[in-house]
Order: structure tokens, then C-alpha cells, then sequence
């Protein structure tokens, strides 16, 4: 039997353009349903604006998006009930309690009453912030007002959740509840789409994703098949020194230079290092795994962004 | 984009009166003071204290002549403020709307939500001070029970005018100009302390054609006088007229400010 994955976002040539600014540049990919689908990037590489538009709450400039099969243009309304959204800056409602905040998003779904009640007790222990109950916005820790949006983007049983920079300026503790809480949506079978620039948090929790740079899409894929594509599995390094690149010339080995440290990409670390022990004279030398970090700086460049 | 697009509006624009409503509710107490205490300062101050050395005007006491136009004043005041300061603070500083029209509801339902609870609060205040001043003796009734529906047209009126302004104001504290280029001269001008006839001709036309506030407080008093004006339908066909103009203007510059 051949399944049919029906993707739950299609883009083809997607454009957005403000004046003469081009912020997402003819970007084309699939989400399928229950997978957790990620885009990195730079800041400015056009995630954000991207997310906006697949909400339906930014016109494109052009080309093709659809969601749950639905236009963005035309279907708003009825996309925006079948989603989630938890964006970058956490807009809770001061004037209203952790409660209040949930029982009054739930009304903008039309949810009944009793049903947001439910919901909302369901949430609240589901985030952690029971006690938390009747708390003003104010007075909770980053943390908790990260998890309370995450809450609130469920209130609707969504069927897709998408994220816009999660878990940015939490701490290691608060981050890593987050990613247990996406952890247990993508069990349920919930549709989790997200921005970062955390690759630990992208290798951790996508399925797959693509890199963004400069409004486009440079690649797409699985974390460990595109670390293995651009870097291979490990990469072995040694302190910057005349003597080691002239070694490393001589044997014609592929090797780069960052911040200080020569860097080999190769599926082969330990002869890789065995060989560069014997023929070069080399200072510290050590072997690691390659990340999805390789990755993004390799094809992202390591230029700061601002 | 056109700024004269109608509005596609559901029931959904309900939910968003309703969060303010809520909002409003919990400080409740705080709310009902304004309307409570201003017009006793001002009837006090004016129309029993200056009001002393003010012969009748048109055969009315003075303190008789400006009640009305402390109701009409608040009209104003209420939803004015309510969705220039009130909204821009929703808007820009809460992220109110960001919030909501990500759920079903657009841009479009938000704005008519906020302009219909601006009138609210046009009408709520005005209800109050209609009590209050009632105890005075200085309105007709049942003629000026008219003003309670009254004080939301022309609420809606205010609230839309002020979310023009909110739409088009670079920051909170651009929305001092038209605080005090437009709404303290209207509060002067518009026949509120003297009758417009004082004025010259010029001037007169000028707070006809253009200062909302005349319309209102001309038609407020003709119904605290039980006297209408010859001008009350005009007046009311004029605010009619205005407020739909710029409800649907207003609602097209905020679509045009938000949705990029």
C-alpha cells in the first residue's frame, strides 16, 4: 500500500516583499502532517516573516502557500482555527490573570464556555503553572510566560503548532521543559513547525528542517543527513600554526580555518588523526563529532549579523 | 489599498468588546469615579460659581445652559481617550491585536471592537453623569432620556474619529496633537460655556461644518431643554453621516498600519 503523505504546508516560489526589501525570496518546501519541521537561520534570514504568512496575519507578494490545502489569502479564518501560534515576543494579556488569559483566547475560537474551562485546567497542569493560576502576567519568570503562550496556542486543539524562537532567553532548565512539552505534542501527533537559531535545539527536536540565509532557502534535510552531506560525521582540529598548514598542503588535505583553529572535515577521524600525528609535527590535536552548528556557519558563513 | 473598503465584519467582533468589557470590570470602581465627580466640580465652579454673574442665556440659567454640555463633553472625552491613548497602548505596547488576529478573528473585527467599546464607554459615562446632574433639577425629562442612546452614536462617533488618529500617529506622544489641537479647542468652541451665536460668523460656520462636538452638544441640550433645535436633524444626519465615513476609514488605516 503506498501512503500519500498529504503535506500540511506547501510553499512553491513563495515571495514577500516590503518596497524594494525582498525578505523571503522564491522559498519552496512541504511540511507533512506529525512531523516537527524547523528553519535556521541568521536574524534577518526571513524566518519570521515566513512564520507571519503562514498565519495568515502577512499578504505574500507572490507565489504559492497553502495550508491544511488551504489558500492563505482566500481561507484565513478557517486556517487560523486549525493553528497554533506561539510568537517571539510573548503578547499575554497583562491586564488579565494566567487563567483570564486562557478563558478569554479561548472565546476568540468561539470555544463554549464549559469547554475552555476544561481546556484550561487540561493546559495549565499540562505547562506546569497550576499553582500559578490566578497570577498577573507581571509577576511570572520567563519561563513560566514562554510556557503559558505555549499553553494558549493549545487552547484550540490545534492541528498544527508553529513556533517563532521558543525557548530564546530562557535557561537551560526552562528550555529543556519546552522541548519536553514539543516532545509530547509531536506524540500526539500535533504538526510542530519552528524557527531557531539554537542548533542544539534544532538537532534535538526536528524531524527535518531547512537553513535560511539571506530570504532564501539554502538547504533541506534530515540533521544527520545533512551534517554527514556538508561536514561528515566528525571534524578533526588543530591550533593555527605555519608548520601544520604546510602539512596539511603537502599531503593535500582539505582543511579550514576558523577563529584561530584548523578544522578537517572527515568520515574517518581516527585515521585521519593518526596520519596527521605522523607525518605533521602538530600541537594539540582533537577529534569531534560534527553538529548542525559545522553545518550552518559553513554554509551560512561566519559574518555577524545585525 | 483603498481607505474607503468596506468592512467585512462577523459576530466574532463581539469577543473582542467583550475582553475590554472584562478588563474595564475588574477596575470597575476606579472607572466610575470620573464620571461621578466632573460634573459636580464643573457645576459647582461654573454653573453655581461663575455661573453668579451670568445673566440667562436665551432665558435659561447658566448653570441650565452648560449641563448638557458636560454630558456631551464626556461623550467626547470618554471614547476619545478610550481608543487613542487606550488602543495605542493595546496596539503597540501590549500586543493585544497581534494576539487576538492570530486566532479566527482579523484585523478588520479587532479595530470595530475597540471603536464599539469606545463607544461604550461614551455611553456608560454618559448615563452616570445623567443621573448625577438629574438630582440638580436641571434637565427635562423624559426628553433627556433620548441622550442614553444618544451617547453611543456619538461615542462612535469620537471613538472612530480617535482611531483614525491612533492609526496614523508615529508614536503615544503624537497623540498629544490632536489631544490638544482638536479636542481642547472643541471643548471651548462647540457652544458648550457660551452659545455660538457670540461668535463670528466665520468661526461659526467653521464649528458647524467642522467640530463634531457642536453637533452633539446641540442636540444634548435640545433634549435636557425639551426644546428642540431647528437644527437637530441636521446635526443628527451630520454625525450619522461622519461616523460611518470614518469607521470605515478608520478600520482601513489601521488594516493598512498593521497587516505589512
Amino acid at each position: 500500500m503506498v501512503v500519500v503523505e498529504v503535506p500540511v504546508i506547501e510553499a512553491h516560489g513563495l515571495r514577500k516583499q516590503y518596497g524594494d526589501f525582498v525578505a523571503v525570496d522564491d522559498v519552496s518546501f512541504s511540511v507533512n502532517e506529525g512531523e516537527v519541521f524547523g528553519f535556521l537561520g541568521p536574524n534577518g534570514a526571513g524566518k519570521t516573516t515566513l512564520m507571519k504568512m503562514i498565519q495568515c496575519v502577512s499578504p505574500k507578494t507572490g507565489g504559492k502557500l497553502e495550508v491544511f490545502g488551504m489558500d492563505v489569502d482566500t481561507h484565513p479564518r478557517e486556517i487560523k482555527k486549525l493553528m497554533g501560534v506561539v510568537p517571539q515576543d510573548s503578547n499575554l494579556d497583562p491586564d488579565f490573570s494566567v487563567y483570564a488569559n486562557l478563558m478569554v483566547y479561548s472565546r476568540y475560537f468561539n470555544i463554549p464556555h464549559a469547554d475552555a474551562k476544561a481546556m484550561t485546567e487540561e493546559l495549565l497542569d499540562f505547562v506546569q503553572l497550576k499553582e500559578k493560576k490566578d497570577t498577573i502576567i507581571e509577576y511570572l519568570s520567563g519561563g513560566m510566560k514562554r510556557r503559558l503562550v505555549l499553553a494558549r496556542g493549545l487552547i484550540n486543539k490545534p492541528r498544527l503548532i508553529i513556533l517563532d524562537e521558543p525557548t530564546i532567553g530562557l535557561d537551560p532548565q526552562a528550555r529543556h521543559l519546552i522541548w519536553d512539552k514539543l516532545k509530547s505534542l509531536r506524540a500526539q501527533g500535533i504538526t510542530v513547525v519552528l524557527t531557531t537559531h539554537y542548533l542544539d535545539e534544532a538537532s534535538q527536536l526536528c524531524d527535518r528542517l531547512v537553513i535560511m540565509n539571506q530570504s532564501k532557502i539554502l538547504v533541506e534535510g534530515k540533521p544527520d543527513d545533512l551534517i554527514k552531506k556538508y561536514i561528515g560525521t566528525d571534524i578533526v582540529e588543530v591550533e593555527e600554526n605555519p608548520a601544520a598548514i604546510k602539512c596539511l598542503e603537502r599531503e593535500g588535505t582539505k582543511y579550514e580555518v576558523v577563529r584561530g583553529m584548523i578544522q578537517i572535515y572527515t568520515n574517518h577521524p581516527r585515521e585521519m588523526t593518526a596520519a596527521l600525528l605522523s607525518n605533521c609535527d602538530l600541537g594539540k590535536i582533537t577529534a569531534r563529532s560534527a553538529t548542525l552548528e559545522d553545518v550552518f556557519l559553513k554554509l551560512t558563513g561566519r559574518k555577524l549579523r545585525e | 489599498m483603498a481607505y474607503f473598503e468596506i468592512p467585512k465584519l462577523s459576530r466574532m467582533v463581539s469577543k473582542v468588546w467583550l475582553r475590554n468589557w472584562d478588563v474595564f470590570m475588574k477596575t470597575f470602581k476606579v472607572n466610575f469615579v470620573p464620571p461621578f465627580i466632573e460634573p459636580l466640580l464643573y457645576l459647582f465652579a461654573l454653573g453655581f460659581g461663575l455661573g453668579t454673574f451670568i445673566e440667562d442665556i436665551d432665558g435659561i440659567s447658566y448653570a441650565r445652559f452648560i449641563a448638557p454640555a458636560l454630558i456631551a463633553i464626556s461623550i467626547m472625552n470618554s471614547s476619545f481617550f478610550e481608543c487613542t491613548y487606550g488602543s495605542y497602548v493595546r496596539m503597540y505596547y501590549q500586543k493585544t491585536f497581534d494576539a487576538i488576529i492570530a486566532t479566527p478573528l482579523s484585523i478588520e473585527e479587532v479595530i470595530a471592537g475597540e471603536i464599539l467599546w469606545g463607544a461604550t464607554r461614551s455611553f456608560i459615562n454618559a448615563v452616570i453623569m445623567l443621573v448625577v446632574i438629574s438630582f440638580f433639577g436641571l434637565i427635562e425629562f423624559p426628553s433627556s432620556l433620548l441622550i442614553i442612546p444618544f451617547s453611543f452614536l456619538g461615542g462612535l462617533l469620537f471613538a472612530s474619529i480617535a482611531m483614525c488618529f491612533t492609526a496614523t500617529s508615529p508614536n503615544i506622544n503624537t497623540l498629544n496633537y490632536p489631544s490638544f489641537l482638536f479636542i481642547s479647542p472643541m471643548f471651548l468652541f462647540s457652544g458648550t460655556f457660551f452659545p455660538l451665536s457670540v461668535l463670528p460668523d466665520p468661526v461659526r460656520y467653521f464649528a458647524i461644518a467642522a467640530l463634531p462636538l457642536t453637533h452633539v452638544v446641540s442636540i444634548v441640550r435640545s433634549l435636557t431643554l425639551a426644546a428642540p433645535g431647528e437644527f437637530i436633524l441636521f446635526s443628527l444626519l451630520w454625525i450619522v453621516v461622519v461616523s460611518l465615513v470614518l469607521f470605515v476609514l478608520a478600520v482601513n488605516l489601521m488594516k493598512k498600519r498593521l497587516i505589512v
